[in-house]
């Protein structure tokens, strides 16, 4: 290897003689020789040429100033040859001489100059030169662009150089081709098609013609006593109507709708399936594309899509009530058709809401579609019309709470609306922030409307809906505000236990915030970044709080029933929620001392509070009618009850929570120990069951309660672990360490290494400029010595000749002198 | 009694009168009557220079010499008596000594500052009292304490009517001098011996005060450090029982076992119980002699018996203590509220500890696993991010007990082999069981849990877990943390759109609840 490398380091045609070869003792590997091969007369001479260029020049010029500058046209441009120089400056002095005003005035021809410079055409000049300089790319188009529009066809000599190159883009051009055709041929087909169609439809439209029109029979029987063509106009005419009358586009039929509304849902449920699971931790896919009701089919896709969705105006105005129902009382026509799960609203909404994650993109379209309020919303605009049309967005809470006060539950809403509107996103770029804050301060306010006494629970029922748009547009701020009211609540409770040692349930307020949780968010992920935490907040609620009134044990309720809402899909198992429906039948429950029923927390065996719910008024339980519970009993309302109206609420509850414990059954039957969790509940419902006097409707209750329990078959499978594959045994692998260098620069950290490399480097580079300096300065030397030596000679020469001339001229003086003698 | 009179005066001008009349009796045995004056004060203030005056007049007595030594005969006989005037005066300035003691216990009674005072003051003269002693050494070198005036401090400290706290903690400071210490300690017996032989009915402040005192002493660890004296000793000697750890034990043995003996109330027993192990244990001379205490506390239920399985643990670990029915016990305190209580740490902190051991036999750890799981199915999320891995730890250390939760041959059962009501682990059967609570567990709210649940499903790791990061752990430290955790970039929504406040027609809470 060593010895293969001078061979093909030295020039081909070196004379061996000159070549020097550094020869090694012996080949390390891994050292790279550098320097096995040289050739010092070569490089010798390179030197000398390179400072008789440049250093000697430079000597040689060291006391001149002037500096000789040609500025000749095109003298230093090497693209231009010979003749294009001398046409080039050619033309130039044909320019000046023709841009002459007059050949009278001679005057003209003195141009003042700067450096040599016209200063009255130094603009054009430079144009002229600029135009010049880079002329031959300007002029013609570039080789790159010829090479993609034209193939660069026309350029034989390129193409042999990268054939390669150029054979694959004519593959790029024939696919491109061949998919424009094909492109072509498609849409010939589909046209082809629809004429098809519409031929049937035709067809199939004479067909049942006759059924459609009445008129037709009788026409038809006019038409043989009439003349024929008025018949034809007749028939054109009516054809020409009937065919208006009917949508150029068809609608979509119910049946289809709803499968596509059903295709939508199942993939929206296959998504939120998947976040039940809490497999897939990451977001990545991307959500489908919304499909409009009326897209032909034709995979037309503009770059932008900024179409405007087709849509009713019953369905309108329903899109921005879903928003608030307050139109609802107002409009005849609507109640229906908000529930009517197949209008187009639904769509619409929900593509707003599948897009949202991009803020800025949609808007402009969802801002231009809602149009101006007035226009929009026949029935606001009557509600609304003491109301002015754009509200500045409120900076604080209470901007918000004078904004909304005394005014009607629709009022509100078409506040909120228009404030919305007002401050939509795409039209300043503050209004985002806005927007965002008033999502904080709507949740506030409700806040504070569950906290007054009473209660504005109308109120709150009607703001859910801005309350979800709101959501739907910020996602990651609403659930911020969220959070960190949920925060709130728990630091509050947190205190009370720490101070006091025990809790009592919270206002209506946090209940509020609960349930509007798991309205706005879905409640079924494995882990959500607000619902989790609420999840939590519920379970404290249900085990630190102490049942000590009917209020509570209300709000007990309230909190069980919404914790099971929150389950309802993804079925997962609540133990604090059974514990407290266990506490409610006990202390519903009569002569359960020494049963030995098992209770966990908040509720204790006995005490003061351990008959809380128990009826013993035989009459109060013959008239109880079951009703719904109310919330604002939870508020508070409970205080001015009579004592059989305080019975009654106490069944009520013994009923919601026989129903809730019904629906935990049902939910947890698939359970593998759903024996055990739901043991507990089943020997107390036994107990409320053989409890004479009971209304009979709470009787069934309990009945089917445990014959739900019953009916469970409980199999018991011993566990088996999921077989996981066997782990391969340990393999030992060498434990490779990279070295870098061997000797004494291994070692060191890697900064450490990189400043040795380079003081190392700048300790060679140093020492081979002094080299190049001192040999510069021999250079010098030399050639001063020369100079020094051909000026001698030179002076030399300049007196042995001058003495040679002054000896001639003696010798010629005295010859004369002598001759002059000799004459006299 | 002319104090009275001056009280208006004000506490400067009855300072300073005081000041007088105590460099008059300082000065001359012969004004010795204004001692009556100095003792005889009211007011609070006045009180309490009063006090100074006493502590200074005694305190300079007692250094002189100028008290009467030797046991003290009636004041009437002797002033009545033919003596010479000098041991007149000195009985008599004894009795006033003594009057002075009597007083100044009195005073423990008052209020901060003048209680401490009092108690300072009463120290101060025990100190004085001993380096003088007021009797006469029976031998040579004998150890003299003045043990009347310090068993009357003691005595004032263990007040049955008020909490003595401040006082108390004041006293402590005194505690790290042996000879307080010890003398202290045989008060306390003292004390306690009597308490329970007089008063039927023993209010709880005396307990408190008593525990709080008998806690506070501490015994040093080992022997063989100078024995650092209240009392100034001019020479110390080998043969006083002050000096001698041995001694010190056996009073703090005897101490705590007359206190022990009595029936505490229950918040009293319960402090006893979380410092013995730490503080009380270590230092007695017969440990076992706490096994009375401590079964009892067992046998008793609750909290206390959970408490009392530490000193138990102990005697069994340490002192070789036969118990047989301990693990028994153990599994009788798994109820539903373990998970509730206060001291659940420390409970799942020694339940760790005591099935720690390898050997143990595989039915009873799968009994304990069983029972813990099936009460997991109660238990609040925090408390199951504790149980669940300390299950997984326990069906890790015994290998038999994988069996629990890997039977892959086992036939169909119609219902849990397992029986819950059974006391004695032993009988449960839970090794013929498999622990499904862990499988519904599997479907628990919080993922956390649920994942803490799904380790059984897989085969289990080698290496345990630590559950003492988990011990102290709070719903609301778990309630911060999810809100911490980072979410996914894009908050998922729902996607049906909210309609009203109670939500869509088939939910619960529509169905039970109204808003009107």
């Amino acid at each position: 290897m060593g010895k293969a490398r001078p061979a093909a380091r030295a020039r081909p045609g070196a004379n061996p003689f000159e070549v020097k070869v550094n020869r090694k003792k012996f080949p390390v590997l891994g050292h790279r020789a550098r320097h096995d091969v040289g050739q010092p007369g070569a490089s010798r001479a390179r030197a000398l040429r390179k400072r008789t260029q440049t250093l000697l020049k430079e000597y040689k010029e060291r006391d001149k100033a002037n500096v000789f500058t040609d500025r000749r046209l095109g003298e230093h441009s090497h693209g231009m040859s010979a003749e294009e120089k001398m046409a080039c400056r050619f033309a130039l002095e044909r320019q000046r001489q023709h841009e002459r005003k007059s050949i009278y005035n001679l005057n003209e021809d003195e141009e003042l100059t700067h450096y040599g410079q016209s200063l009255a055409d130094l603009e054009k000049h430079h144009a002229v030169t600029d135009s010049d300089d880079d002329g031959d790319d300007r002029g013609t188009l570039s080789a790159e662009l010829t090479a993609a529009h034209f193939g660069g066809g026309g350029l034989p000599h390129r193409k042999s150089e990268d054939g390669e190159k150029a054979k694959s883009r004519r593959e790029l051009i024939e696919e491109l081709i061949a998919k424009s055709k094909q492109e072509k041929r498609e849409r010939q087909a589909q046209r082809e098609d629809a004429l098809e169609l519409t031929e049937k439809l035709d067809q199939d439209w004479r067909a049942i013609q006759t059924l459609l029109s009445h008129r037709r029979p009788k026409v038809a029987g006019g038409a043989t006593e009439k003349p024929q063509p008025d018949a034809y106009d007749v028939t054109v005419r009516e054809l020409g109507f009937e065919m208006k009358a009917q949508p150029s586009e068809r609608l979509k039929t119910k049946e289809e709708l709803a499968a596509e509304e059903q295709d939508r849902l199942q993939k929206l449920e296959a998504e939120r399936a998947r976040r039940m699971l809490g497999t897939g931790e990451d977001e990545g896919t991307e959500k489908a594309k919304h499909v409009s009701a009326d897209d032909l089919g034709d995979s037309f896709v503009l770059d932008r899509d900024d179409r405007r969705l087709l849509s009713y105006k019953v369905s309108f105005r329903q899109l921005s009530g879903d928003d608030g129902e307050g139109n609802s009382e107002l409009g005849e026509g609507d109640s229906e058709e908000s529930g009517d799960p197949d209008s187009h609203s639904d769509l619409d909404s929900d593509a707003e809401s599948e897009q949202s994650s991009e803020p800025g993109g949609d808007k402009p379209r969802q801002a231009g579609r809602r149009g101006p309020p007035g226009e929009a919303h026949p029935s606001w605009r009557a509600a609304g019309t003491e109301l002015p049309y754009t509200f500045a967005a409120p900076e604080t809470r209470e901007e918000l709470s004078s904004l909304l006060a005394g005014r009607a539950a629709e009022e509100q809403l078409a506040v909120l609306e228009r404030i919305q509107k007002c401050n939509h996103p795409s039209l300043a770029t503050g209004n985002k922030a806005k927007l965002e804050k008033l999502f904080g301060f709507l949740l506030e306010h409700v806040g504070d409307l569950a906290t007054s006494d009473p209660p504005d629970l109308g109120a709150i029922d009607k703001l859910v809906a801005p309350l979800y748009q709101l959501c739907q547009m910020f996602p990651n701020s609403s659930s911020h505000s969220m959070r960190f009211v949920l925060r709130d609540a728990m630091h509050e409770m947190e205190e009370m236990v720490e101070s006091k040692g025990r809790a009592t349930f919270p206002g209506l307020d946090v209940l509020i915030y609960l349930k509007l949780t798991g309205l706005l968010f879905p409640t079924s992920d494995f882990r959500h970044p607000v619902v989790t935490p609420a999840l939590l907040c519920m379970s404290q609620l249900l085990t630190k709080c102490l049942v000590l009134s009917l209020q509570d044990a209300v709000k007990g309720l309230f909190v069980c029933s919404m914790f099971l809402d929150f389950v309802s899909l993804s079925q997962r198992l609540i133990p604090e929620l059974l514990n407290f429906l266990l506490g409610i039948l006990y202390i519903a429950a009569p002569d359960k001392q020494g049963q030995g029923h098992v209770l966990v927390h908040p509720f204790r065996a006995r005490g003061k509070n351990s008959e809380l719910l128990l009826v013993s008024d035989d009459e109060d339980m013959a008239t109880w009618q079951r009703q719904a519970l109310s919330l604002r009993w939870a508020a508070g309302a409970l205080k001015g009850q009579s004592a059989s109206e305080a019975n009654h609420t106490r069944l009520s509850c013994l009923a919601a929570c026989v129903a809730l414990v019904k629906r935990c059954v049902t939910m947890y039957s698939t359970l593998p120990a759903s024996h055990h969790v739901t043991g507990p509940l089943r020997d107390l419902l036994a107990l409320h069951l053989s409890r004479s006097g009971y209304p009979l409707e709470l009787q069934a209750l309990c009945q089917s309660a445990l014959a739900e329990m019953d009916s469970q078959k409980q199999s018991y499978r011993p566990m088996v672990c999921e077989r996981t594959r066997p782990q391969p045994p340990k393999l030992f692998t060498p434990r490779l360490v990279r070295v870098l260098e061997c000797g004494r620069k291994q070692g060191r950290t890697k900064e450490e290494q990189e400043r040795r490399r380079l003081i190392h480097k700048h300790r060679r580079e140093f020492k081979g400029a002094v080299r190049e300096i001192r040999k510069d300065n021999q250079f010098l030397a030399r050639m001063q010595l020369a100079e020094t030596l051909e000026r001698d000679a030179e002076r030399k020469r300049r007196v042995k000749q001058l003495l040679g001339s002054l000896a001639t001229q003696e010798g010629e003086w005295k010859a004369l002198k002598r001759r002059r003698a000799v004459k006299k | 009694m002319a104090e009275g009179a001056e009280g208006a005066e004000g506490a400067e001008g009855a300072g300073r009168r005081l000041g007088r009349l105590l460099e008059a009796v300082l000065a001359s045995p012969g004004e010795a009557n204004a001692v009556f004056d100095i003792l005889a004060a009211e007011d609070p203030e006045a009180v309490q220079e009063a006090v100074r005056a006493c502590s200074r007049l005694f305190g300079a007595l007692l250094r002189r010499g100028e008290l009467f030594v030797g046991p003290l005969p009636p004041e009437d006989a002797v002033l009545a008596g033919s003596g010479g005037a000098t041991r007149k005066y000195r009985v008599w300035m004894r009795h006033r000594y003594h009057s002075c003691c009597g007083r100044l216990r009195e005073l423990l009674d008052h209020r901060a500052p003048v209680g401490v005072l009092a108690l300072e003051t009463l120290m101060k003269f025990v100190r004085l009292e001993g380096a003088h002693p007021l009797q006469r050494p029976k031998w040579e070198g004998a150890y003299l304490f003045p043990h009347r005036l310090f068993r009357s401090v003691v005595d004032g400290l263990l007040s049955p009517e008020e909490d003595r706290s401040l006082l108390l903690a004041r006293f402590r400071e005194h505690l790290e001098h042996d000879d307080v210490r010890f003398h202290t300690m045989r008060a306390v017996t003292d004390a306690l011996a009597r308490v329970a032989g007089g008063h039927p009915e023993v209010p709880l402040a005396f307990w408190n005060n008593a525990f709080t005192l008998v806690s506070s002493v501490s015994l040093p660890s080992q022997a063989g450090h100078t024995p650092r004296f209240y009392v100034e000793h001019t020479d110390t000697s080998d043969k006083w029982k002050v000096v001698h750890l041995k001694e010190h034990r056996k009073a703090f043995q005897l101490m705590w076992l007359t206190f022990l003996r009595h029936k505490l109330p229950l918040s009293v027993c319960k402090k006893v119980l979380v410092i013995l192990h730490d503080t009380v244990l270590p230092h007695l001379a017969q440990p076992s002699l706490m096994l009375d205490f401590l079964t009892g506390a067992c046998d008793s239920g609750g909290a206390i018996s959970l408490l009392a399985l530490n000193g138990l643990f102990i005697l069994i670990h340490k002192h070789n203590l036969e118990y047989p029915d301990f693990y028994r016990k153990l599994y009788g305190l798994l109820d539903p509220s373990i998970f509730h209580v206060k001291y659940r740490a420390r409970f799942f902190h020694l339940a760790d500890l005591f099935l720690s051991s390898s050997h143990l036999p595989a039915y009873l750890v799968a009994a304990f696993a069983k029972r813990l799981s099936r009460l997991a199915l109660t238990a609040p999320p925090e408390a199951q991010l504790l149980v669940l891995p300390f299950i997984c730890n326990l069906l890790r250390r015994h290998p038999a007990c994988r069996a629990l939760v890997h039977r892959p041959d086992g036939p169909e059962l119609d219902s849990d082999p397992y029986n819950p009501l059974e006391e004695d682990p032993a009988h449960s059967r839970a090794l013929e069981s498999s622990l499904w609570e862990l499988q519904a567990l599997q479907r628990h709210y919080h993922p956390e849990v649920s994942k803490a649940a799904s380790v059984v499903s897989q085969a289990l790791s080698t290496a345990e877990v630590h559950v003492a990061p988990l011990l102290e752990l709070t719903a609301f430290e778990m309630f911060e943390r999810d809100l911490e955790k980072k979410g996914p970039e894009q908050v998922p929504l729902e996607f049906l759109p909210a309609q009203g406040l109670l939500g869509r027609q088939d939910s619960l809470c529509a169905q039970l609840f109204t808003l009107s």
